[in-house]
């Protein structure tokens, strides 16, 4: 194969067309498992030949099958310890399970997930204390009610997404599939298969279990399979059985006689690897991926097929892939954990300053008042050893229970309204955005760094034939058939044409009308070669012709000359047949010139039926011009028309031809045939005898293809990069192509300073050999600011692929446990300061931050032809050294990694491959919707959960600090300032629900102010919202209101009497009052915190108002006392003190006393400092006014493409085409007569297909 | 407030058309639904703080609180208490040898008398209260220490107190009817005020004994066992609290109304206090007649039986006198708080208007980069 890379032992220059191999572990999976890490990390840093031999693993092999011979498997070797000495076969059963409870084992698993978080144990602990008689300060009621509710809650919702997966199980479990039991076929439920038997399966069917393919109807055992579920492509693939079986396993009877047995690796989740080898009949025969059809993909375009299960059930390799889904928090969640261990600390501060108070008090006053003998002979520091837990459990409501659930809650509900929005809803495919992971929405407010993948995220991955240059003259412009151009042109009609195909458009009338007019030879030519000269299959179905093309790129170029009346019909192994306007004409190929991309074009040599031998060549522009005849015509015309296509970020190709002489072709021939049988690089042997032939050509013109970006992706980039957003490009593409869709989509503009991996190389070189002098003269602990890489001011941007990110980085694949023990240690003393290799891991870590550093001083980084582990690593170093928060986007099987290793994962889905899109977080239809997304609803989530914790922890402050305030005047006794079920209910019924529905619907500006502004996103990328700054403040704020809540109240009222002469100052009255201040304090608190007023606001923050006296008057009321006089003592106490003005002027006064300065301070901040957010908002209706003028006058496309000529683009993407598998003529012909080398083109296309990946 | 209704009638995007499948009758569409809450659309009201709300707001704040204020403070000045200590701390006070000799043991009770004179005359109804000070009645393991079930004549419970009545639960192997801290600490000071004529004659002024405690806790949260006739054999199986003199159902024997458990000052003590320092209403002193004030000016007897101590833990005994307004009794500490909070808000209202002139020309031209 072509695709090799060269030796990277020698050259220093990476080869930038190349992918360089890696492994798909990233660093994360490095580190969980260690032991296994380690060996691997002495293995030389050298990247290894792409597919290591089969003998590269050994102890890996030791996987052992036997076909149709189901006890084998049970035998006792074969069993693994699952359970001290139970033990059980390692083949597992087809059956999978990705439930995690049934009916018995739900109770006791689910508490004990619960209690596994932290919040819940506490809560645990806390009950456990109430239960202790001498510390109960609380009734045990107080917590058990709440956590109840917060379990119930979160049980229910686990039960529910576990009930959906046991129906996913059961469907899947109980799909039919043919097994061979007893020598026959019959049909059994996929649960029932097992390791070793022998399986038949259907066309359209979905693969059980990872099978060995062993014979098909169609030729050479060949099977089609769609992987679309495993990696994304929708385009078919081939696995094809050994020979060996192929020949022989056709027959049901043969089948049953199959007693072949198989040594395999061990199961794993590569899915681009297998290797084994398979006994039968006394020879041995090497098993590859190739013979492989793995679960979950379909089979396709062939009628039966027969294979031998290797890996069932858990074992498969995608079920292995699927199982690890990493757990992500947001960046809140790690600060909200942080902020509840603060105040835990602060809790334990506090009760022990009121545990030593309670001392002293007792030892002062407390052992002298005999009133409070309670006959237990305890010494003081004893009782206030016992005050510390009393006063723990009082306290505990410092960390609210209701604060993860109600976090959760909210998230959900952003969810919820991620998965309603109309505008994220893609009409066309019928696919609404989806939130998969309801756990992360207020990240999406925060993100700093975008990576995205190239083909089907930014690009539709359509090519288009758009415009054309033939014999000096351009094509492509909306014109009409006279050639007058129009500014709106109306696409071509191509009902004269029947077999064209519909959906191609073209403009330009002028050409269709040159053609049919058949006057124009040059015209005619083109269109000939585009449908000769390719490696397009056909395929007919119900009279359509359907084309299979390796690269879009060709399919469009097919297509076009097809719509031109140039219809390719069909092929056979040396002959094309094409209908030519209105003759069939059939071409017998004589040699077929495959596109690499080295060759960077593709060629073939055709025998008319006159007899005349031509070479058709179609490739780049710059390849091709080296190539021409000096007498070529058209050179330069066809340049400009070059430049002006490149210019549009169309991608273009040369198409020429020469004519040959029988004698010249017959030399050339013998050549051409020597060079196949090389067995020594045979690819360099065959490039240089194509070489030979491809020269002297003739120019025709030269093709524009567009690469049809995403709708509105140049407009997203453009508002995200405003929003402060950076954006990467990652993709597996070549640098040309990745270039120019970065021009396309105006990542890359013409005022940037392009910087490609050889300064970036050199700079960073620069970079570590002044570290190394300083290192010498300076103290090497003395941490400099580090300078910018880029002095000179303008813009930059990074273009960098695989091969240089390889050699920049290093790739280290040792544990960083083990670095920083290195670390520790003395560094080695370094020799050459001018040596530009790294010489120890901390220099390898110094240059990847200066990369990550240098990188992030550019306005766009483009990373192309990378592997999905470069993807993912690129993504975990910005994470790592910049501690940023990132967001991957990309659609295919290749992003998964990348989407799992982000902070924030988007799938693009609508498209058929759904790999990504299930390991992503979130999933919608078009890149586009990615502003959306975060700029609207990431803000509003952002400003919403902020909004949320602040006002969360202030009300619990507020509420619980009465008791620190009341302890100074109840002898530090723990005793509580409120009845014992307010505090049970104040977080459930009394002021959650108004802060809540904030939490869910609150907005500050409307959606399209949002877009309209893309700077109100900077707060939450600064993480201005909420830290612990607000959280202090909120802390104060907390402790200003419980001070006047408390202090208000008892200057009021303590030493006077009520209106009826009875004193009020009782400590239930007391209670109430203060209860009853606070719930006021707090919902209007909210209500002024509250920006967006809907009805449900109001009714909420009313009804909790109302829900409180309502419940109070209820547990004061007669009847509830006579029931329980005992449990609610506070009978009456409402109705007479809430009678008293008096009480009712303290409440007055004490709210507005808490509410006043906080009025005050908000409106001076507006007022002095304001911030964006609340420019717009004062000005909200002058900019809506402005925004719905925008909107009535009709929008123009504003972006403008550069001026500078950019000529790289060539239109072919990154595959080869089939031309071995035509030449092999495999999947043309049934059963043809020569099979010589057909293996190996088989398992290059495959190759060729992994690295598509 | 600045007041704007949010347009909920605006298109619903781009994609508004339905999708344009054939099949899409049989296929149910996964569009969501356009409503206002859906979308996020609601119909809002979005408030904001500016100038021309917050400072009005201030104002009629201002406007509000300074008058109830000086309501307050005039209503407050205008209601006459008087307050004497009797505990009997310094050598020369009457009830010096009451409290120094006191003795849980002694049968006798110990009675004193304190000389006062009024200056003012007391006009309406006088409210008689006893003060204590340094008196914790809200300690926890105190206000803990009851069983409201047998307070509420729950048999089972006068039979088998709660164990928080600990150590108050049981003596001599009987159950304590009442039982805990609480009923045990019961205020047992008798007080009786006489008023002393001109001509040196005492004469005894009436103190009304029923109608200090809530009506709630009187005929709802309190109730004696098997109802209110014959008490002693209701709490024959009980013993009386540790430190009392007399059982529970001796506390008033000449009423019934007002005896055993729902005996008045057993129910106003049992309403437990919030702070150390508090006073709990002890006797009416009712307005006889209109032209005659209730307390004339002049002098006074008050007559001590002194059974409580206090001297033990530091604390005091008052006795006060006080008549009552709409509003309660005397304190100006909320007339001055209004008045001061009505002031600062005008205040603050000044100085915000200068601040909002000061930098409001700037705002408003000042735009932002979009």
């Amino acid at each position: 194969m072509s695709v090799r890379r060269p030796d990277t032992h020698g050259s220093m220059v990476p080869n930038d067309e190349v992918m360089p191999y890696s492994d798909d572990e990233t660093d994360d999976e490095l580190d969980d498992d260690f032991d296994e890490t380690s060996d691997e990390g002495e293995e030389p840093e050298v990247p290894r030949p792409p597919h290591p031999p089969v003998e590269a693993r050994p102890s890996e092999i030791g996987w052992k099958v036997k076909a149709n011979d189901r006890p084998y498997h049970q035998l006792p070797e074969f069993e693994k310890k699952v359970f001290l000495c139970i033990k059980k076969s390692r083949y597992s059963g087809n059956a999978i399970k990705t439930y995690k409870y049934n009916a018995i084992t739900f109770l006791p698993l689910n508490l004990y997930e619960q209690f596994k978080r932290a919040a819940n144990l506490y809560f645990l602990a806390l009950l456990i204390l109430q239960i202790i008689p001498d510390i109960t300060t609380l009734p045990w009621y107080t917590t058990l009610i709440p956590l109840v509710v917060v379990l119930g809650i979160t049980a229910i919702k686990d039960l529910v997404d576990d009930l959906a997966r046991h129906r996913m199980d059961k469907e899947i479990n109980n799909r039919r599939c043919d097994v061979l039991l007893n020598g026959s076929f019959q049909e059994t439920k996929w649960m029932d298969i097992q390791v070793g038997d022998v399986v038949r399966m259907k066309k359209n069917d979905f693969i059980p279990a990872d099978i060995l393919l062993l014979s098909s109807s169609n030729p050479n055992s060949l099977c089609y399979v769609e992987t679309a579920e495993l990696d994304g492509e929708t385009n078919l693939k081939f696995k094809m059985g050994l020979r060996v079986t192929d020949e022989r396993l056709q027959q049901e009877d043969q089948l049953a006689q199959f007693d072949a047995l198989i040594d395999c690796e061990e199961p794993n989740n590569r899915l681009d690897k297998f290797t084994g080898t398979m006994l039968w009949q006394r020879e041995r025969y090497p098993l590859d991926l190739d013979n492989m059809m793995l679960r979950g993909c379909k089979i396709r375009n062939t009628d039966v097929s027969h294979g031998l299960v290797i890996f069932a059930g858990g074992n498969t390799k995608i079920m292995r892939n699927g199982g690890k889904t990493r757990f992500k928090r947001t960046k809140i969640d790690e600060l909200m954990n942080y902020m509840v261990y603060t105040i835990f600390a602060l809790l334990i501060l506090v009760a022990a300053g009121l545990a030593i108070g309670h001392s002293f008090w007792y030892e002062e006053i407390g052992s002298k008042a005999w009133y409070l003998y309670d006959g237990k002979n305890q010494s003081s520091s004893y009782r206030g050893f016992l005050s510390f837990w009393g006063y723990i459990i009082v306290l505990n409501t410092m960390v609210p229970i209701s604060l993860y659930v109600s976090v959760e809650v909210i998230r959900l509900g952003q969810s919820k309204f991620i998965n309603w929005d109309l505008q994220m809803y893609f009409a066309e495919k019928d696919t609404p955005a989806k939130a998969r992971t309801t756990t992360l929405n207020e990240q999406l407010g925060q993100i700093e760094y975008i990576f995205s993948d190239k083909t089907g995220t930014l690009t539709q991955n359509v090519m288009q034939f758009k415009k054309c240059t033939i014999a000096e003259r351009s094509y492509g412009n909306p014109t009409t058939a006279e050639g007058v151009t129009l500014d709106r042109g109306r696409p071509v009609d191509w009902t004269w044409n029947h077999l064209a195909d519909k959906k191609f458009q073209f403009m330009d009338h002028s050409l269709v009308a040159v053609v049919r007019s058949l006057k124009d030879k040059e015209a005619l030519e083109f269109f000939k070669l585009l449908s000769l000269c390719h490696t397009v299959m056909v395929e007919h179905k119900d009279g359509d012709l359907i084309y299979q093309a390796a690269s879009p790129d060709e399919g469009a170029l097919v297509t076009a000359a097809r719509n031109f009346g140039y219809v390719f019909l069909s092929r056979t192994q040396d002959t094309i047949t094409i209908r030519e306007m209105d003759q069939e004409n059939t071409y017998h190929m004589l040699a077929l010139l495959d596109f690499n991309s080295d060759r960077k074009r593709m060629s073939i040599i055709l025998k008319f039926p006159d007899g005349r031998i031509r070479l058709y060549c179609k490739g780049a522009d710059t390849v091709i011009y080296e190539r021409l005849s000096p007498n070529s015509k058209y050179k330069e015309t066809t340049q400009t028309a070059l430049d002006e296509f490149a210019n549009e970020t169309l991608r273009t190709l040369c198409l020429c031809y020469k004519d040959i002489s029988q004698a010249e072709f017959d030399a050339w021939s013998r050549k051409h045939k020597e060079a196949q049988v090389t067995m020594v690089d045979r690819d360099a042997a065959l490039d240089h005898v194509y070489e030979e032939i491809e020269k002297d050509l003739m120019l025709i013109g030269a093709t524009a293809i567009e690469d049809k970006l995403q709708e509105g992706v140049p407009e997203t980039i453009a508002t995200l990069a405003k929003a402060g957003i950076k954006i990467w490009v990652l993709t597996g593409d070549k640098k040309e192509t990745a270039e120019n869709i970065g021009y396309a989509c105006s990542l890359l503009t013409d005022d940037m300073q392009i910087h490609y991996g050889e300064d970036v190389n050199e700079k960073l070189v620069v970079r570590q050999a002044n570290r190394r002098s300083e290192a010498f003269t300076s103290h090497p602990s003395k941490k400099k600011p580090a300078e910018p890489f880029f002095t000179d001011g303008g813009k930059n941007a990074l273009i960098i692929t695989g091969g240089w990110l390889n050699e920049i980085l290093y790739e280290k694949k040792k544990k960083r446990r083990r670095l920083r023990l290195r670390r520790l240690g003395k560094r080695p003393p370094i020799t050459n300061p001018q040596d530009p290799q790294p010489c120890n891991d901390w220099e390898k870590e110094m240059r990847q931050i200066d990369f990550v550093d240098m990188a992030c001083e550019c306005e766009a980084v483009i990373c192309c032809r990378v592997t999905p582990k470069q993807k993912a690593n690129v993504v975990s170093l910005v994470k790592k050294y910049k501690k940023a928060v990132t967001l991957s986007i990309g659609d295919g099987a290749n992003d998964v990694n990348m989407i799992k290793t982000a902070d924030i994962g988007v799938g693009i889905s609508g498209q058929e491959g759904m790999q990504a899109v299930m390991s992503s977080d979130y999933a919608f239809a078009q890149f586009r919707y990615l502003q959306r997304l975060l700029l609207v609803h990431g803000r509003w989530s952002y400003i919403r959960m902020c909004k949320f914790l602040r006002f969360f922890f202030f009300k619990n402050f507020s509420f619980t600090l009465i008791h620190f305030w009341y302890s100074f005047f109840s002898g530090y006794s723990s005793q509580i300032g409120y009845e014992d079920w307010f505090i049970t209910l104040y977080n459930l019924c009394y002021s959650s629900l108004p802060v809540l529905l904030v939490g869910l619907l609150d907005q500050d500006v409307n959606d399209k102010l949002s877009l309209k502004f893309p700077r109100l996103y900077l707060p939450g990328q600064e993480r201005r919202m909420f830290n612990y700054k607000n959280f202090f403040v909120s802390l104060f704020h907390g402790i200003f209101v419980s001070l006047i809540i408390f202090f208000i109240p008892y200057g009021a009222f303590l030493q006077t009497m009520g209106q009826d002469g009875e004193a009020p100052s009782d400590y239930q009255s007391f209670a109430v009052v203060t209860a009853s201040s606070l719930i006021f304090t707090v919902n209007l608190q909210i209500s002024l915190d509250t920006a967006y007023w809907t009805f449900v606001n109001c009714f909420a923050v009313l009804g909790s108002i109302a829900i409180y006296f309502g419940i109070v008057f209820d547990l004061h009321s007669a009847g509830i006392h006579f029931l329980f006089p005992s449990m609610f003592t506070f009978t009456g106490v409402a109705s007479n003190a809430l009678r008293q003005p008096y009480l009712w002027l303290t409440i007055i006064l004490t709210v507005g006393i808490s509410l006043l300065p906080v009025i005050c301070i908000q409106f001076l901040y507006k007022t002095i400092w304001p911030s964006d957010g609340d420019k717009v908002q004062r000005n909200r209706k002058k900019y809506e006014k402005e925004l719905e003028e925008e909107e009535r006058r009709t929008k123009t496309s504003a972006f403008q493409r550069g001026r500078r000529s950019r000529r790289s683009a060539y239109a072919f993407s990154h595959s080869r085409g089939y031309a071995d598998l035509l030449a092999s003529g495999r999947s043309i012909r049934r059963r043809p007569p020569t099979r010589g080398g057909a293996q190996d083109s088989i398992r290059e296309v495959s190759q060729r297909e992994a690295e598509n990946i | 407030m600045m007041a704007s209704s949010y347009n909920a009638k605006e298109e619903d995007g781009p994609h508004s058309g339905t999708p344009g499948l054939g099949g899409a009758a049989v296929t149910k569409s996964k569009k969501p639904d356009n409503t206002a809450f859906k979308q996020q659309r609601l119909v809002a009201w979005q408030p904001i703080l500016t100038a021309g709300t917050v400072l009005p707001a201030f104002f009629v704040i201002g406007i509000f609180f300074i008058p109830i204020g000086i309501a307050l403070f005039v209503t407050s000045n205008n209601i006459k208490e008087f307050e004497i200590d009797y505990t009997g701390v310094d050598a020369d006070s009457p009830c010096y040898s009451c409290a120094k000799d006191f003795s849980w043991n002694s049968t006798t009770s110990c009675t004193c008398s304190v000389d006062f004179k009024l200056e003012q005359p007391f006009e309406s109804n006088v409210f008689m209260y006893y003060g204590l000070s340094n008196f914790y009645q809200n300690h926890r393991r105190y206000v803990k220490s009851r069983d409201d079930s047998q307070l509420y004549g729950d048999l089972s419970a006068l039979t088998n107190p709660s164990k928080e009545c600990e150590p108050y639960r049981t003596s001599n192997g009987l159950p304590i009817a009442p039982c805990g801290a609480i009923a045990n600490s019961l205020f047992n000071d008798t007080l009786e005020l006489y008023y002393v004529d001109s001509n040196g004659t005492r004469k005894e002024i009436p103190l009304v004994k029923k109608g200090i405690a809530w009506w709630t806790d009187k005929h709802v949260k309190f109730r004696n066992p098997g109802g209110n006739d014959n008490l002693t054999v209701s709490f024959e199986g009980n013993s009386k609290p540790v430190n009392w003199r007399k059982a529970v159902y001796e506390l008033d024997p000449t009423d019934s109304e007002n005896n055993g458990f729902i005996n008045e000052d057993f129910i106003v003590w049992m309403r437990t206090a919030a702070l150390p320092t508090f006073r709990k209403l002890y006797r009416i002193i009712q307005k006889k007649s209109s032209n005659t004030a209730t307390l004339p000016s002049g002098n006074y007897v008050l007559e001590i039986t002194y059974n409580y101590p206090v001297l033990s833990f530091d604390g005091r005994k008052r006795m006060i006198l006080s008549t009552i307004s709409w509003m309660g009794g005397k304190n100006p500490f909320l007339g001055i708080a209004y008045l001061t909070v009505g002031s600062i808000c005008f205040f603050l209202g000044v100085v915000l208007l200068i601040i909002h002139h000061k930098y409001d020309t700037r705002n408003t031209s000042a735009d932002i980069p979009s």
